[in-house]
C-alpha cells in the first residue's frame, strides 16, 4: 500500500519536535478528520534555517511532514513556498489515492508557518483570503472520494448515503 | 509462522489441520456434485447434511434450519434482505443497533432506498442496546429488528434473549449477527429465542468462504439467490462442498473444547488488558468489562492514530486491527466507536487485538513490553498529546 520511500520516513522521521523560539509556526487539519500538522520555522538571511513540526496522524501524515522538513531546511522563503502537496508527493515516489486529500498537508502546514513569519517578523498583512473563495459545486463523497453534484443524496458511484 | 505475535484472529484466523484434512477428498476424488441421483452424487450429499448437523448442534438448532452461506456478511444480507421481502405486509419499519457490521448496516441502509423507515438503536457507553430502549422505539409495523451477539471492534455482548423478547411481543423477527460469538462463547438458538442467527467460518478455524445463517423453522423469507433447488430452496447454486465439510468439521472441534478454550483466552486476555492499562496512562479499555468476548481487547489510546501504531507494532513482530477512520478506506471513524461516545480524537488511538487458543503467555508479554513504547514514541510526535498531557 505504501512505497519504500514512505515506509521509511516514517519508520525514521526527520526534524521532528518543535522550535520553543519559532520565527513562524503553522497548524492544519483536525484530529477529527484524522491528521493533524503543526510546523515551526527559524528563518535567517531569507533562508530556512531549521524546521521541526509534531503530527499526529496516519503513516502517510508521518512521511509527509518528514519530506517536507527534509526539503525546505536551507532553502529561501520563495523556494520553500514553491513546494507543492504534489512535489511532496511524488518525492516519496507517491501515495495512496485515499491518503492524497487528507493526509497530503505537509506544503500547507509550511505554508502557513511562512505566513506566520511574515505577519510577525516582516510585519506582512495577511491576504483576505474570505471573499475570492469559490462556491463549491460539487462535493466528495467521503465512502469513495467520487464527486458528486451537491444536492446528490447518495453517491452515484459506490451508492453510500451522502453527508448533506 | 515464528517469530511473529499475531493478534488479529478476528480478521482472519488459521485453517484447523484436521478441518484442512477433511477437507481434501472433496476438492480431489469426491468431486462429485451432492444434487446428482447417483450413488457418487449422494454419498456426498450424505455428508454435506451431516456437517450440517454438526453447524446446528453447536447453536442448538435443527439440521433443517441452517443454509449455508458464503460468507457471515451473506449471511446477514440473507437475513435482512430476505425477511422484509418475504414479509411485505407485516410492515415498512427495520431496526438495527447503531453498531453492527456493515453488512447489517448497509443492508438496512438498502431499504432507506425502497422506502422504509429504518431506525438505529443507540448504544450506552458500553456499547450495550437497552431491552427498554427497543420497546419504546419499536411498533406495529416494524418487520424486522437485527442486533448483533458479540461486537467484533469492543468485544460486548449483547442481551440478546430480553431484546428478542421485546421484538417478538411487537410481532418483529429477530435476527443476530453471532459471527464474533459463535464458537467463543456457549450459543443456543432456542435458549436465546431468535429467529434468525448469522455465523462464519472464519472464526472457526474453517476457511474463508464460509458461513451460515439459522433459520427458525417456518420463517418466511425471500431468497436472494434464485436457481435451483439447493438448501432447499433457500440459495441456489451448486454447494460449496469442500467449504462446508470444513465448516462443519471446525464446528464439531470447537463444541468440544469450548468450555476450555474460554477460560484460557478470558486468561490471557486479563493478563493483557490489566498489562496495558497499568503501562500505558491515558488509555481506554473499550466495550463492556465483564459482558465480553473471551478473546477480545480492545483500547483507544489517547494522543496517537492507529493506523500508525498498527505499523509500527508491525515493524516489531507485532499485528493488532484498528478502528481508525485513517486505517479505513472510507476514511471514516469507526460508526461503533462514535456510537459509545468516545470524541473522534479517542476514537482515533483504537487498537484491537483478538486471541485464539494458539496464542501464548509470551505473545501476550510481548505486547505488553512493545505497546507502551511504541504509543509513546507516537506521542512524543503528536501536537494533541501536548494538550492533552
Amino acid at each position: 500500500m505504501y512505497s519504500q520511500k514512505v515506509m521509511e520516513h516514517f519508520a525514521n522521521p526527520r526534524n521532528t519536535g518543535e522550535i520553543t523560539q519559532a520565527d513562524g509556526v503553522g497548524e492544519v487539519g483536525n484530529p477529527a478528520c484524522g491528521d493533524m500538522m503543526t510546523f515551526y520555522i527559524k528563518v535567517k538571511d531569507g533562508k530556512i534555517e531549521d524546521v521541526k513540526y509534531k503530527t499526529f496522524g496516519c503513516v502517510a501524515a508521518i512521511a509527509v511532514s518528514s519530506m517536507v522538513s527534509e526539503m525546505v531546511k536551507g532553502k529561501t522563503i520563495e523556494e520553500a513556498k514553491a513546494i507543492t502537496n504534489k512535489a511532496v508527493a511524488e518525492a516519496l515516489d507517491g501515495l495512496p489515492k485515499q491518503k492524497m486529500h487528507c493526509s497530503n498537508l505537509g506544503a500547507k502546514a509550511l505554508n502557513e508557518a511562512i505566513k506566520d513569519y511574515e505577519a510577525k517578523v516582516l510585519g506582512k498583512k495577511v491576504e483576505e483570503t474570505g471573499a475570492k473563495r469559490r462556491v463549491k459545486r460539487q462535493v466528495e463523497c467521503t465512502h469513495c472520494g467520487v464527486p458528486n453534484p451537491i444536492t446528490a443524496k447518495f453517491c452515484m458511484n459506490c451508492g453510500e448515503k451522502m453527508d448533506s | 509462522m515464528e517469530g511473529i505475535t499475531y493478534l488479529d484472529h478476528a480478521s482472519a484466523t488459521p485453517v484447523l489441520p484436521e478441518v484442512k484434512e477433511a477437507m481434501l477428498p472433496y476438492l480431489d476424488e469426491l468431486y462429485f456434485n451432492p444434487s446428482v441421483v447417483y450413488d457418487l452424487g449422494t454419498k456426498v450429499k450424505a455428508e454435506v447434511d451431516e456437517a450440517r448437523e454438526k453447524v446446528a448442534s453447536l447453536i442448538g438448532a435443527e439440521a433443517e434450519e441452517i443454509v449455508f452461506t458464503s460468507s457471515g456478511a451473506e449471511a446477514n444480507n440473507m437475513a435482512i434482505k430476505g425477511i422484509p421481502f418475504g414479509n411485505p405486509k407485516k410492515g415498512k419499519r427495520i431496526i438495527v443497533s447503531a453498531i453492527e457490521h456493515h453488512s447489517v448496516l448497509n443492508s438496512a441502509r438498502f431499504f432507506e432506498r425502497l422506502d422504509y423507515e429504518v431506525t438505529f438503536l443507540p448504544v450506552d457507553h458500553h456499547g450495550v442496546v437497552d431491552p427498554e430502549r427497543l420497546r419504546r422505539t419499536i411498533s406495529e409495523d416494524t418487520v424486522l429488528v437485527s442486533i448483533m451477539h458479540g461486537n467484533n471492534e469492543i468485544g460486548t455482548i449483547q442481551p440478546i434473549k430480553e431484546l428478542c423478547e421485546v421484538a417478538h411481543e411487537a410481532g418483529a423477527f429477530f435476527h443476530t449477527d453471532a459471527v464474533a460469538t459463535v464458537g467463543n462463547i456457549p450459543v443456543d438458538v432456542k435458549e436465546l429465542g431468535v429467529d434468525l442467527l448469522s455465523l462464519s467460518g472464519i472464526s472457526l478455524g474453517a476457511p474463508k468462504g464460509t458461513g451460515a445463517l439459522y433459520f427458525k423453522r417456518n420463517t418466511r423469507f425471500m431468497p436472494l439467490i434464485h436457481g435451483g433447488i439447493q438448501e432447499r430452496g433457500r440459495r441456489a447454486g451448486t454447494e460449496n462442498v469442500p467449504g462446508i465439510i470444513g465448516l462443519g468439521k471446525a464446528a464439531e472441534i470447537r463444541a468440544g473444547r469450548l468450555a476450555k478454550r474460554m477460560e484460557y483466552l478470558k486468561g490471557l486476555r486479563d493478563t493483557l488488558v490489566q498489562g496495558v492499562t497499568a503501562q500505558i496512562p491515558k488509555v481506554h479499555f473499550t466495550g463492556h468489562p465483564v459482558d465480553r468476548l473471551p478473546n477480545h481487547a480492545s483500547f483507544c489510546i489517547e494522543g496517537i492514530e492507529g493506523e500508525a501504531l498498527i505499523f509500527l507494532l508491525a515493524a516489531n513482530g507485532i499485528y493488532a486491527n484498528t478502528g481508525s477512520a485513517c486505517a479505513s478506506k472510507a476514511l471514516k471513524t469507526s460508526p461503533v466507536l462514535v456510537a459509545i461516545g468516545l470524541p473522534d480524537v479517542v476514537a482515533q488511538g483504537s487498537v484491537v487485538f483478538t486471541l485464539e487458543e494458539s496464542t501464548t503467555q509470551e505473545d501476550i508479554d510481548r505486547v505488553i513490553e512493545v505497546l507502551p513504547g511504541v504509543a509513546q514514541r507516537l506521542r512524543d510526535m503528536s501536537p494533541v498529546w501536548k494538550e492533552a498531557a
